[in-house]
């Protein structure tokens, strides 16, 4: 080993919940652009699930033998211009849309940018702006698990609530009022701000899905929440646990090798 | 893409060598250059001639202040010289390049270093501030480095001062956009409010990388033929003449306004620059690079020509410009952000290239290394530089500046805060005791610095095990054992002001004990000199002591300084800020999982105070809330502060301490208070067997800011086991309290109770009232 690997090359961590099934066989991409920040970190969070990291670059133009997506946070292109507006075009994009989209319904989690890559692909709707307080904002943040049918939320409970990590300059998710009660109605408002909105974003939203619940989007980061002694309650003191954001990557991996709930 | 289009068909009215040696006589700008006639007369004498124009700008930004160290030079070989065997165990790398670098051990190496932004973040606080940390990451990407963590230590006029505000907002942004752009966490820093830094600010960046020992690089252009690359952002007219106009010079109102002589950063840019660097590195594919920070091209041309083995032939017409009417003089100035020059072997310019092209950077090819000894800079094939490169970077002028014990140094010394017309009414009554503690916690430098702090990433990367508000900030640096590091940065401008050798030193015991706090063993230190004037033999005097200071200290505690940065001028007018060496210590944890946070967490823990408290109370916080500033800073004593570093690292390392606080600013009240509101758990302290000890009543006792001092955490079932190393060691130590996690509130016999909730509102409150 040379260096810190950038993605993917597996590392050999001990899973620190001993319960974490064993489920190297499952492969989850992990995008980069070259702006992402969070990559490492989304493929240690797989690593640490059970499952097995591949690297995915955007100039890529096949998505290759993967189960599953993670679009990790950063800013993709530098998002000079409106955060991931021009992400979504990236070649390996146009491949995640198709598979997010197919009868195999590709399970896509995108997290902070990648939630805006989704937003600006319309693989989920609305848009998100800066944060209402127009600074960026650093801070362990709870949030309420309104949907655990997702792919992305089979591990949690309904009504759960975990603390992760939020971290972002445009946060503030916003649609019109047709759309929010859509998503309300359809259950489709999968994560909500407890406590704090730490961005303005319309009705404590901090997390969506598209129809089917394999695509889905927020903007705190459960790949910072995966690991004893790295995460909110050792750094700063909140919550009862590091490691609330595992169940993503758990729950996306038992859906994939057919693990009952 | 390897020479630029645009180029082609400029034409300026080029002053080549062969027409500076005919016009011997022709008037050039050398005084608005920053250049003094003496040292113009001296470039003279170096060449044999006139230099041209474009002799003229290499010359008078790497012989300004900023990059030669004129000034500072004779004082700073001290860090080379008081070197124990010891002190080199551990260092790979010394001063003298980028960055210094330590050995971790497991094959893994660190480089670190502190550097100023100082004048370009009042100018223009965000882009000052913001390519103040890409400058600095820079330098550690040039020594084969991942960059790993940012640290900025700020320091800002009066905290209700309407132009703070400008400051603040800016720097503090401009840190956070570039700096969480990068996906480097920002484990910590410092922030203090003094009048003394209202017209000059001082935001210092420091950035931590790690590396294989094999992938360290250095910066040198070594071997005919090699060929010389420039790569990252295009140039353009930002930041021409930063170093020797901007940093090199103080302020005042007279002079038009100096904005154009600040860069602009692009983090997007920079990012791209490490991964793409890091690429390069992997496959050994580049063998000398360089940064280009202050002084640009005229600085990355000089330094690795003279660093290597020949010289350099450079065509500047290939360079990518920005702006295409950029003058040669000018390119060769200008400080555009995100850019790095190196030497690439003929067989390896394709796969150099290959990687460019998949990170989308641009880059042109230069000219070569040649075995002539000299730098030859071209304009489409016409020489407008000829200079031998180690006249440019290295043998630039150095001044013994004249430096005499300021007169006024006596009389400051001589007014003590204890008796003083400020320390009427000091607070006895238990009621009078709480609103002090609460007073100070609130006060500008006390109050919790969340506000800013949580402006910034510190969860990027995965591997922070602690940030600020604990002492030090740790970064977990192999996955595989727990191998990490940790940083502190202090410095303490008053106890400098009062008495600038024991002030220095006290900025690294300081630093020194932060680190050990975490559990860490202090390796290196890198050091940020901010000063004002060295043409003020007040100041030379304060900077010569802080050196001699600094470097008998480090001898002391065995760590030796591996790099850093002098920043000079800091001053408004004549008036000069407190003299500010502000300090960074890199400590070692074999493995990060044991590292000790700052506060206590379990019920029913022992809270010990470590160390003895005297009536030390001049420069201190109080004295500062009371608008007091005179007397002799706290005392120093390196032996106690080594045989404390012990202490706390056997103790983090064997598990008999679960949190550990240093005592500093605002002495054991702060700690008490930080210790408590760090994870929300109360306490139960009795401090009467302190005070019988040490003859020092209660308000001594939590105010005085004796050094040498920490508060632990210890389980029950480690006291023996601690309290019997402390004895063994000679250490003095008290049971002070016990950790109360049901009651919500610090209870100090003889104060009134405080409850945390008021605790933290008041902690909290200050800086969004200020700055919201």
């Amino acid at each position: 080993m040379t260096e810190l690997p950038l993605i993917g090359e597996a590392i050999a961590v001990a899973a620190h919940d001993s319960g974490v099934r064993k489920l190297t066989g499952a492969k989850i991409g992990v995008v980069t652009f070259p702006g992402t920040l969070d990559d490492r970190d989304a493929a240690r969070a797989v690593r640490l699930a059970g499952g097995t990291a591949v690297p995915l670059w955007h100039a890529d133009s096949a998505l290759g033998d993967v189960d599953a997506v993670v679009i990790p946070g950063g800013f993709s292109y530098g998002d000079y211009l409106r955060a991931g507006a021009i992400a979504r075009f990236a070649p390996l994009m146009s491949k995640i849309i198709d598979a997010a989209n197919s009868d195999a319904k590709l399970p896509v989690l995108g997290i902070c940018n990648g939630f805006q890559i989704l937003t600006e692909s319309h693989l989920l709707p609305g848009s998100m702006i800066k944060n209402d307080h127009l600074k960026f904002m650093c801070r362990d943040q709870v949030l309420r698990v309104e949907n655990s049918n997702t792919a992305w939320t089979l591990d949690y409970e309904a009504g759960q609530e975990i603390t992760v990590p939020l971290k972002n300059q445009d946060g503030q998710y916003i649609a019109d009022e047709k759309v929010l009660d859509a998503l309300e109605a359809e259950g489709r408002v999968v994560f909500r701000y407890v406590g704090f909105n730490p961005n303005g974003s319309r009705r404590d939203i901090a997390g969506i899905s598209n129809a089917a619940g394999n695509v889905v989007g927020l903007m705190p980061h459960p790949e910072h929440a995966v690991e004893a002694g790295f995460g909110p309650s050792s750094l700063d003191g909140v919550g009862g646990s590091d490691t609330d954001g595992l169940g993503f990557f758990t729950s996306v991996l038992n859906k994939i090798v057919g693990g009952a709930k | 893409m390897s020479t630029s289009a645009e180029t082609v068909g400029r034409k300026f009215n080029i002053d080549t060598v062969e027409n500076a040696a005919k016009t011997p006589d022709t008037e050039l700008p050398w005084a608005e250059l920053g250049l003094k006639q003496n040292e113009f007369d001296e470039v003279v004498k170096v060449l044999g001639r006139r230099p041209t124009g474009a002799e003229l700008a290499m010359y008078s930004v790497m012989w300004s202040e900023h990059c030669s160290y004129k000034s500072s030079k004779n004082h700073l070989r001290q860090f080379g010289e008081k070197v124990t065997d010891e002190m080199k165990k551990d260092m790979l790398v010394g001063i003298g390049e980028n960055a210094g670098v330590t050995n971790l051990g497991d094959g893994w190496a660190v480089t670190f270093k502190i550097e100023s932004h100082n004048s370009p973040s009042f100018v223009e606080p965000y882009q000052g501030a913001a390519t103040g940390i890409g400058g600095i990451v820079r330098d550690i990407i040039s020594m084969g480095a991942r960059p790993v963590a940012v640290m900025d230590p700020l320091r800002f006029g009066a905290i209700d001062h309407p132009d703070t505000a400008r400051v603040m907002h800016g720097a503090v942004a401009g840190i956070g956009g570039y700096g969480n752009s990068l996906g480097l966490p920002n484990i910590g820093g410092e922030m203090v409010f003094d009048s003394v830094y209202q017209g000059n600010p001082l935001v210092n960046a420091l950035a931590v990388g790690v590396m294989r020992h094999e992938d360290i690089r250095l910066a040198n252009a070594s071997g005919k033929g090699n060929k010389v690359v420039l790569f990252g952002a295009r140039t353009g007219g930002d930041g021409i003449g930063g170093a020797s106009v901007l940093a090199s010079e103080s302020f005042d109102d007279t002079k038009p306004s100096k904005r154009p002589a600040v860069q602009v950063g692009d983090p997007f840019a920079e990012k791209v620059l490490i991964e793409c660097c890091l690429e390069l590195f992997k496959g050994s594919l580049v063998e000398g690079i360089q940064d280009l920070g202050a002084a640009g091209i005229s600085c990355a041309t000089s330094e690795l020509a003279s660093n290597g083995d020949g010289g350099m032939q450079v065509e500047l017409t290939s360079v990518l410009l920005r702006d295409p009417t950029l003058t040669p003089g000018e390119i060769l100035m200008s400080e555009s952000q995100e850019r790095m020059m190196a030497v690439v072997t003929p067989e390896n310019i394709a796969a150099f290239e290959a990687v460019m092209d998949k990170w989308a950077v641009e880059y042109s090819w230069l000219g070569e290394v040649t075995d002539t000894g000299r730098l030859i800079i071209t304009w489409e094939g016409e020489v407008i530089v000829d200079v031998d490169p180690r006249t440019v970077a290295h043998d630039g002028p150095v001044y013994d500046r004249p430096y005499a014990r300021p007169e006024w140094q006596d009389s400051v010394q001589a007014d003590p805060f204890t008796g003083s017309v400020q320390d009427a009414g000091r607070p006895a009554a238990p009621a009078e005791l709480a609103a002090a503690v609460t007073e100070l916690i609130a006060s500008p430098n006390m109050c919790s610095k969340d506000w800013i702090t949580n402006q910034y990433d510190r969860y990027v990367g995965g591997n922070t095990a602690l940030a600020f508000p604990d002492d030090a900030g740790v970064v977990r640096v192999d996955e595989e054992t727990g191998l990490g590091v940790a940083l502190a940065t202090d410095a303490n401008g008053r106890y400098t002001y009062l008495d600038p050798y024991h002030g220095a030193q006290l900025a690294l015991a300081e630093a020194y004990r932060n680190v050990a706090t975490s559990g860490a063993v202090p390796m290196a230190v890198s050091d940020c000199l901010n000063f004002g004037s060295p043409e003020d033999p007040d100041v030379m005097w304060q900077l010569a002591e802080a050196i001699r200071g600094l470097s008998d200290a480090c001898m002391v505690l065995g760590i030796p300084v591996t790099g850093g940065n002098v920043s000079l001028y800091n001053q408004t007018g004549t008036t000069p800020i407190h003299p500010s060496p502000v300090v960074a210590v890199l400590g070692k944890l074999d493995d990060v999982a044991r590292r000790t946070p700052s506060g206590w967490r379990e019920d029913g823990q022992a809270i010990y105070l470590l160390g003895t408290t005297a009536a030390e109370l001049d420069g201190s916080e109080w004295a500062n809330m009371r608008g007091h500033l005179g007397g002799l800073p706290p005392k120093v004593d390196l032996a106690a502060e080594r045989a404390l570093g012990e202490i706390l690292i056997n103790a983090s390392r064997d598990g008999m301490v679960d949190s550990a606080h240093d005592l500093s600013e605002g002495g054991l009240a702060a700690a008490l208070v930080e210790s408590s509101l760090r994870y929300g758990v109360g306490a139960r302290i009795a401090l009467q067997d302190v005070m019988d000890r040490d003859g020092v009543d209660l308000f001594t006792a939590l105010f005085s800011e004796t050094q040498g001092r920490a508060v632990v955490g210890v389980p029950r079932s480690e006291e023996v086991r601690f309290t019997d190393m402390c004895t063994a060691r000679g250490f003095a130590h008290t049971r002070i309290g016990v950790v109360d996690a049901a009651s919500g509130q610090l209870e100090i016999n003889g104060v009134d109770t405080l409850s945390l909730a008021a605790l933290r509102e008041a902690h909290e409150a200050t800086l969004p009232k200020y700055f919201d």
